[in-house]
């Protein structure tokens, strides 16, 4: 009991020590992400300063809000090429996701092309697909050759059907850097990894005690 | 699947919780962050806090509880009471709400529906409304259903969800207080003529009245007070149940 109580400590104390930023720019609910690290013991700094963005141990790209605005104003900032330049993990939430691929149909955003997809808008089939896709829904794994066993990555000893919080009106479809899907109207991408680029289309900061196992994760690293 | 969501809704007066039994009565019942947070904990989907306090002070004390359910609740949570204008929508937002409710003031106004979607998106407007079975049909109230208009429930909420609502949360209040079950034919008319979803409120005694709110009244999500609060019903329980009733929601 000791040992594990000071492996606890040390592990703790690690954290804290992590140095975690937060991108700062004019997308909403930044704070939630904010608070989610502070309860694993995290302070992270919010900033749009390249130097510690790139000097980060991790990087958060979360927020809500309309792409070609969040794009304008990363452009603006200079931060499109920080972000796509940035060597350390960086995880993308939401709008973060949909903001890493090629191109939005939300305002027809030219957006940061680190995934190799566009992202559409949801089209309801019937009069039950309601837009935005709002609530819990589960994730399903893709299991590829090509990629890593999840034991290395985002979704460390998780299970199939895990339930997560979203809420969106576009989406990423499938592609090749999906590592986990979820249901509503299609299939679309969930999660997407590519070297050290992560993104979630749903809210981990939302999503309870298995959003904050994705965050511990990642921050794990 | 997307789930069908279970919501506990925690009355606030004064930095402590409250609920009403048709409005009237009040029991007490708690802190509402720690409410919130064992809610949380038993699988509580969302979870609704209503400000019923009127003065200008617990005004303040409700802005500081929801920082705090902010800082430590990990699933999104709504709130309400007291909302008239974008400024009030704002102050929340920024204190960390996910989402804001709003009632009478969307009747009185409903240019506001279209102003809070515009400024802040249409997931973060929820349009409560409080509505009695009456001669003329089902008739919205005011302040808490004490004011009767002239509007009709589903003419209401068709023109709410046209503005730009991203929810409509409807009680009953034939039915609120009852305890015996949701007004499950007009949930089911609702869900059949708005495109977003609904939240039943209002009757829950029981397990089976969950039930019949999703199956019967094709209800997205359903919220209740009293049944969790006084531990009639535990959620885990309850989710079980529903699970096995095939109704699909997040274990």
């Amino acid at each position: 009991m000791f040992i594990l109580s000071l492996i606890r400590t040390f592990a703790h104390s690690k954290r804290k020590k992590m140095n975690v930023a937060v991108v700062k720019y004019n997308a909403g609910n930044i704070y939630s992400v904010i608070h989610a690290l502070q309860r694993l013991g995290v302070n992270p700094i919010l900033t749009d300063n390249p130097e510690e963005l790139q000097r980060a141990d991790k990087v958060l790209f979360p927020g809500q809000g309309e792409a070609s605005n969040a794009m304008r104003y990363l452009r603006e900032h200079g931060l499109n090429k920080v972000i796509t330049d940035l060597k350390n993990p960086i995880l993308g939430i939401c709008i973060g996701q949909q903001l890493m691929c090629k191109h939005s149909e939300e305002g027809d955003t030219e957006c940061l092309g680190i995934f190799d997809a566009d992202v559409l808008r949801f089209q309801p089939q019937k009069h039950e697909d309601k837009v935005p896709h709002m609530g819990w829904n589960q994730l399903h794994f893709v299991q590829r050759k090509e990629l890593k066993p999840l034991d290395n990555g985002l979704f460390k000893s998780f299970t199939e059907g895990e339930f997560v919080y979203f809420v969106h009106s576009f989406y990423v479809p499938v592609c090749a850097h999906t590592i986990a899907t979820t249901d509503y109207i299609q299939p679309f991408s969930a999660a997407l990894h590519k070297d050290n680029f992560y993104a979630t289309q749903f809210h981990p900061e939302k999503s309870g005690s298995v959003g904050e196992r994705i965050i511990k994760n990642f921050l794990e690293l | 699947m997307l789930a069908k969501r279970i919501i506990p809704c925690l009355d606030v007066k004064d930095g402590q919780t409250v609920k009403g039994t048709n409005f009237v009565n009040l029991r007490q019942a708690g802190d509402p962050v720690e409410l919130g947070h064992a809610y949380s904990e038993q699988g509580a989907d969302e979870l609704v806090f209503l400000d019923i306090t009127a003065s200008h002070e617990g005004r303040k004390t409700f802005t500081d509880m929801v920082q705090r359910v902010a800082a430590e609740i990990s699933i999104p949570f709504t709130v309400g009471g007291g909302i008239s204008e974008l400024r009030d929508v704002e102050r929340m937002l920024s204190a960390g709400a996910d989402k804001v409710s709003i009632n009478s003031a969307a009747i009185r106004n409903p240019h506001l529906v279209d102003e809070i979607a515009y400024n802040f998106g249409s997931q973060v407007c929820v349009v409560a409304i409080d509505a009695r079975l009456d001669e003329n049909g089902w008739t919205c109230y005011l302040n808490g259903g004490r004011i009767p208009t002239e509007r009709n429930l589903f003419d209401w909420a068709r023109e709410a969800n046209q503005r730009g609502a991203g929810e409509i949360l409807f009680t009953s209040m034939n039915h609120d207080g009852v305890k015996a079950g949701f007004a499950n034919e007009a949930l089911a008319r609702l869900a059949k003529e708005l495109s977003i979803p609904v939240i039943a409120s209002g009757g829950a005694g029981c397990m089976e009245h969950f039930r019949d709110a999703f199956a019967i009244g094709h209800a997205d999500a359903a919220l209740a007070a009293s049944v969790f609060h006084f531990g009639e019903i535990g959620i885990p329980e309850l989710k079980e149940y529903l699970r096995a009733e095939k109704i699909n929601v997040r274990l």
